[in-house]
């Protein structure tokens, strides 16, 4: 009744939609790189949409799984193979015990999240699923995948058709209103207006990249220099995710789900939440822009992508719903 | 409480920060944990997270939970006017935090900042150990890693910045200074404060309810112990 891990890929670790309400302990929320990939994962097994699921980087682990079981990938498309099959994301994929899922390439994407229908079997840590690596706490036993381990399962499903080695309903989930390849949206941040004017115009006219740190803590750009017009040290404070934080150096970090809980750097701009899913999958060959726009608009488009993940959720239900009956 | 010198901005789409003041001090600190504590104690349903900072307090909200702002422009407006209501209208109480003595071998095989900075302090690092451990001081905020409690205010006279380059791997309980402030690292991590000795003590405790051992408003006196203590206290802890 379990997931082995054969290989545990890099920086795999159990992640639901983050820690609440300990921030003011210095205990980050972690959480989903990808917020919106980990809950379709959830959405097409019929989970409900918090439920915690694996997320991966490339090149991915490999997982061996002893029973049936309904799964799903999202997120970054890594080419999934099932015994060697190539198999899609985005997709509910029903397997036989002693399945083996692996991937090849990288095809698009840069986290990946599997889910397994009853999710894994694992308590909480302060009311949450998600690791935390600096405090071994959370997930599985606090850390990052290793070889060797065994995560169970909460299976409640069975396959459908035992004697095929995996089956996949012929339909698939469109997640095309969660990502766009447009210029990323920021609202201000306080110290914006600190910025030289010459600064803040390039903010949201140059090309951005990523740097190669860049992990769960935050996102290092590279791009034109910044400065500031006064340069008096700031007074730690509260920092989020998406908040775009400005060195010393005149680069900027955007930070992520393991951001620090305070910080002492100017912030440039905060990454709207909507726009943090098409982040999340940003690569190291992609260019990125900011433009800013207003709290209004950001809170829009937020409560747009709710809708959006509810049908979603409910078109999942209906299909599955269809295939059982089938 | 007074909300007209308060500036109150956006932390993205799903926060908001109330600043107080962009000094540090004693009695700003106390009137952010007084917010603090005045919102944990409302329960509102749409706060996810309330993170107070020495001069300012964050208040993280779930978008989803809130009503449609039908005479606001957007949610965040509504959260404002909700916050400043609930500010104005709150009682200020006089709050007194713990006073909590904390052990520190300031012996250099865990202190490797210590030749340093008192080289650059222009003391002996018998004035500096006397120094750091002769008066007490304020927690004002935790941040940074689980448990690490922010410090102030250190006498001028020890005081140094962080290092140009952060080490890779702080160990638990390394005490450092970075300007007025003195810290301590609960956990392994990498950092970049002067690091002139290290606490026996946990200050981040997984198997207890409240895990850490500081909390704003608390009042830290250090005292010196030897090397053989400290390791003695260390296994006891650790046990």
């Amino acid at each position: 009744m379990s997931i082995q891990i054969i290989k545990p890929g890099l920086f795999s670790t159990i992640q639901d939609e983050g820690r609440k309400g300990f921030q003011h302990l210095g205990i980050n929320p972690n959480g989903a790189m990808d917020i919106r990939a980990m809950q379709i994962a959830n959405a097409l097994v019929l989970n409900d949409v918090s439920q915690a699921i694996l997320e991966f980087y490339f090149p991915g682990p490999v997982l061996r799984f002893t029973q049936p079981a309904v799964i799903a990938l999202s997120g970054a498309d890594f080419s999934a193979e099932i015994n060697g099959v190539k198999v899609s994301i985005n997709q509910p994929l029903f397997i036989s015990p002693n399945t083996i899922i692996q991937f090849g390439s990288k095809k698009w994407g840069q986290v990946g999240y599997l889910s397994v229908q009853g999710g894994f079997h694992l308590s909480q840590w302060l009311n949450s699923y998600s690791t935390n690596v600096k405090a071994a706490a959370g997930g599985f036993e606090g850390g990052i995948l290793k070889p060797g381990q065994t995560i169970d399962l909460n299976v409640k499903t069975s396959n459908k058709d035992t004697s095929k080695e995996f089956s996949i309903i012929p339909w698939k989930g469109s997640v095309k209103d969660f990502y766009h390849s447009n210029a990323l949206q920021f609202i201000p941040g306080y110290e914006f207006k600190k910025l030289t004017a010459s600064s803040q115009e390039l903010f949201s006219s140059s090309v951005f990249s990523l740097l190669g740190q860049s992990d769960r803590m935050g996102y290092r750009l590279k791009g034109p220099s910044l400065e500031l017009s006064t340069n008096n040290e700031m007074i730690s404070s509260a920092v989020t995710k998406g908040t775009v934080q400005l060195f010393p150096s005149g680069q900027c970090v955007v930070l992520m789900a393991d951001h620090q809980t305070t910080g002492g750097y100017p912030r440039m701009g905060h990454i709207i939440a909507a726009d943090l899913p098409t982040l999340a999958q940003k690569t190291r060959n992609d260019a990125i822009y900011f433009k800013p726009t207003s709290i209004d608009q950001a809170e829009k488009l937020f409560l747009e992508q709710e809708q959006h993940l509810h049908k979603f959720t409910n078109a999942c239900s209906l299909q599955l719903d269809a295939y059982h009956r089938h | 409480m007074d909300v007209s010198k308060l500036n109150i901005y956006p932390l993205g789409d799903q926060a908001v920060t109330i600043q107080l003041s962009d000094q540090i001090d004693p009695s700003t600190n106390q009137q952010v944990m007084q917010i603090f504590h005045y919102l944990q104690n409302q329960s509102l349903k749409w706060i996810t997270d309330i993170i107070p900072a020495y001069s300012s307090i964050t208040i993280v909200y779930d978008l989803v939970s809130l009503p449609p702002p039908s005479t606001f422009s957007s949610r965040y407006e509504w959260i404002k006017s909700i916050l400043i209501q609930n500010i104005e209208s709150m009682n200020t109480t006089i709050m007194f935090g713990r006073q909590i003595k904390i052990p520190v071998c300031y012996d250099l095989s865990v202190g490797p900042d210590l030749i340093e900075l008192s080289q650059h302090c222009k003391l002996s690092i018998e004035e500096v150990i006397y120094k750091h451990t002769q008066q007490s001081y304020t927690v004002y905020m935790i941040g940074f890693l689980p448990g690490f409690p922010y410090m102030a205010s250190i006498d001028p006279s020890i005081q140094m910045n962080r290092k140009a380059e952060p080490r890779q791997k702080v160990p638990k309980g390394s005490v450092g200074i970075a300007g007025a402030q003195t810290g301590i690292y609960p956990m392994d991590s990498p950092g970049g404060w002067q690091i002139i000795g290290q606490t026996p003590v946990n200050l981040f405790n997984l198997s207890t309810p409240n895990p850490c051992l500081l909390a704003p408003g608390d009042s830290v006196e250090f005292y010196a112990i030897s090397l053989d203590d400290f390791l003695k206290i260390k296994s006891i802890e650790n046990a």
